[in-house]
This record gives C-alpha cells, sequence and structure tokens, in this order.
C-alpha cells in the first residue's frame, strides 16, 4: 500500500515537472519568428536583384547575410533566447543551421581544435549536410536514368 | 507583396515544423533533416520551385529550400554534364551556405568563450 501511494506521488511529480506544451501558442510564436526572418532574407534578396545580380547569386548573398546575422547573435549568446521563444521558427530557417554549427564550436573549443571544435561543430550539420547530400543524389541518380532511358 | 508572401510562407513552414516538435518525440536535428530531405524531393517533383516563384525567401530561407537548392543544383549539371554532374551539383549549389555557416562559426569559436547556461 505504501508502495502504492509513493508511486503515485512519483507519477504526479513527474507531470507537474514536465513541461505543458500549448500548441497553437508555440506555433504562433513558431509562425512570428519564421516570418521575421524570412522577410529579412526577402529585403537581402530584393536588394541584391535591385543591384542587378542575378538570382542565384542573390540566393547565395542572402544565405550568406542571414547565416553571418545568426552567427554573430549566437556569439553573442541572444540566438538562444530567440530559439526559446520562436522555436522552430528559430530553428528552420537557414540561421538555425547557422546556430547548430556556432553553437557546439564555441561550447567545445576547450576539448582542442580537432576533436573538440573539428568534431562539435558537425553534431547537426553533418547529418542535415550527409541526408541532404545523400537524398539529392538519389534524386539526380534517378533523374539521370529517366534522361538515358528518355522518360524526362 | 512580396515581403508579405515571404512572410507567410515562411511562417507557415516553421508553424507546421513546431508540430512536429511539440507532437512528436523528433529532436531538433532530426526536424531538420526531414525538412532538407522533403525540400529536395518536392523539388525533384517540380512541387517547391512554384512555392519558391511565390514566396521568394519565404520558401528559400527554410532548410526545406535548402533541400530544394541542392536538388536544383544535381539536375543543372546532370543537363551539362552528364553522370558526373550527379556528384558535382549538390556540394556546387550548397556550397555558399555551408562554407559561410562553417567558417563563421569557427571564427566564432575562435573569439567567445563559452557560455554557462542559466
Amino acid at each position: 500500500m505504501d508502495r502504492k501511494k509513493q508511486q503515485e506521488a512519483y507519477e504526479n511529480y513527474v507531470k507537474q515537472k514536465t513541461p505543458v506544451h500549448n500548441l497553437p501558442v508555440n506555433m504562433t510564436k513558431a509562425f512570428i519568428t519564421g516570418g521575421i526572418i524570412c522577410a529579412i532574407g526577402q529585403s537581402v534578396l530584393n536588394y541584391c536583384e535591385k543591384m542587378g545580380l542575378d538570382k542565384d547569386i542573390s540566393g547565395g548573398w542572402t544565405s550568406m547575410i542571414l547565416i553571418l546575422l545568426s552567427v554573430v547573435l549566437t556569439a553573442l549568446n541572444i540566438y538562444p533566447r530567440i530559439a526559446k521563444w520562436g522555436g522552430a521558427g528559430a530553428l528552420v530557417p537557414i540561421t538555425g543551421f547557422a546556430n547548430s554549427v556556432a553553437a557546439p564550436a564555441i561550447e567545445f573549443q576547450k576539448e582542442g581544435q580537432v576533436m573538440g571544435i573539428g568534431c562539435k561543430i558537425f553534431t547537426i550539420a553533418g547529418p542535415v549536410i550527409l541526408y541532404g547530400v545523400f537524398t539529392s543524389w538519389v534524386l539526380g541518380f534517378l533523374y539521370w536514368i529517366g534522361k538515358i532511358a528518355g522518360i524526362i | 507583396m512580396d515581403y508579405i508572401n515571404a512572410f507567410w510562407v515562411g511562417g507557415l513552414i516553421c508553424a507546421l515544423s513546431q508540430i512536429l516538435l511539440d507532437r512528436t518525440k523528433l529532436m531538433p536535428g532530426r526536424v531538420m533533416v526531414l525538412l532538407v530531405c522533403s525540400g529536395a524531393i518536392l523539388g525533384a517533383l517540380h512541387i517547391y520551385q512554384p512555392i519558391q516563384d511565390y514566396a521568394g525567401a519565404g520558401a528559400s530561407v527554410p532548410l526545406a529550400g535548402f533541400g530544394n537548392l541542392l536538388w536544383k543544383g544535381v539536375k543543372e549539371a546532370v543537363d551539362k554534364e552528364g553522370f558526373i554532374g550527379i556528384f558535382l551539383g549538390g556540394f556546387k549549389a550548397s556550397a555558399v551556405g555551408i562554407c559561410a555557416a562553417l567558417v563563421f562559426g569557427y571564427l566564432a569559436s575562435l573569439i567567445c568563450e563559452p557560455k554557462m547556461k542559466k
């Protein structure tokens, strides 16, 4: 009997400590954060196109500037706060990717250049690059076969 | 107008990803991988490019746009170089993003001290 009570108390404790997700609120926050980041990207894109750069190069400038901004904000310890509020809104844009590269590099610098920074910098970027490249490779292979076979 | 389109499409992609984060056991890293892969697949199915033409940075800034970029690079390289293009195009197209993240990230690790987590 005592044991049952203990278990019950423990379950209540776990319930109390587990953060409650309020999905609509979190989604709204993600929507606003992600939207703002994309709008900033759009302003860079528009500026580059106004300067007469072609589409691909403008896209490159947009990524580069957003990544730079994100790394600076990560270094100043501001990006984690944005991510805490914005959730997926700060994670999903390319700024989240840059944050996932810079944050472990800074955090693990004490473990050395190679095993610390060198390895940990790829903690999240590694899987993203691996599976992104692999997926596009498979699709490219299928596309190549399709072209040879004359389907596409 | 293009700002509004970028805002709501980009916001929507993030809001949908929030569902994955909150309602499933997927970790942030997995959500990012999932987005890049689905972006590449949607790109190959000719679905993502029309969205990107409509939303501009709203579709290219989220990681799904990174996937689409990888696919576009591979496709263009295959059109131009044939078989070897499959190996060439992805990294070529994504070079700016990956290089910028690595270089700036490394520089930040040289300049900054690790912060204590509160």
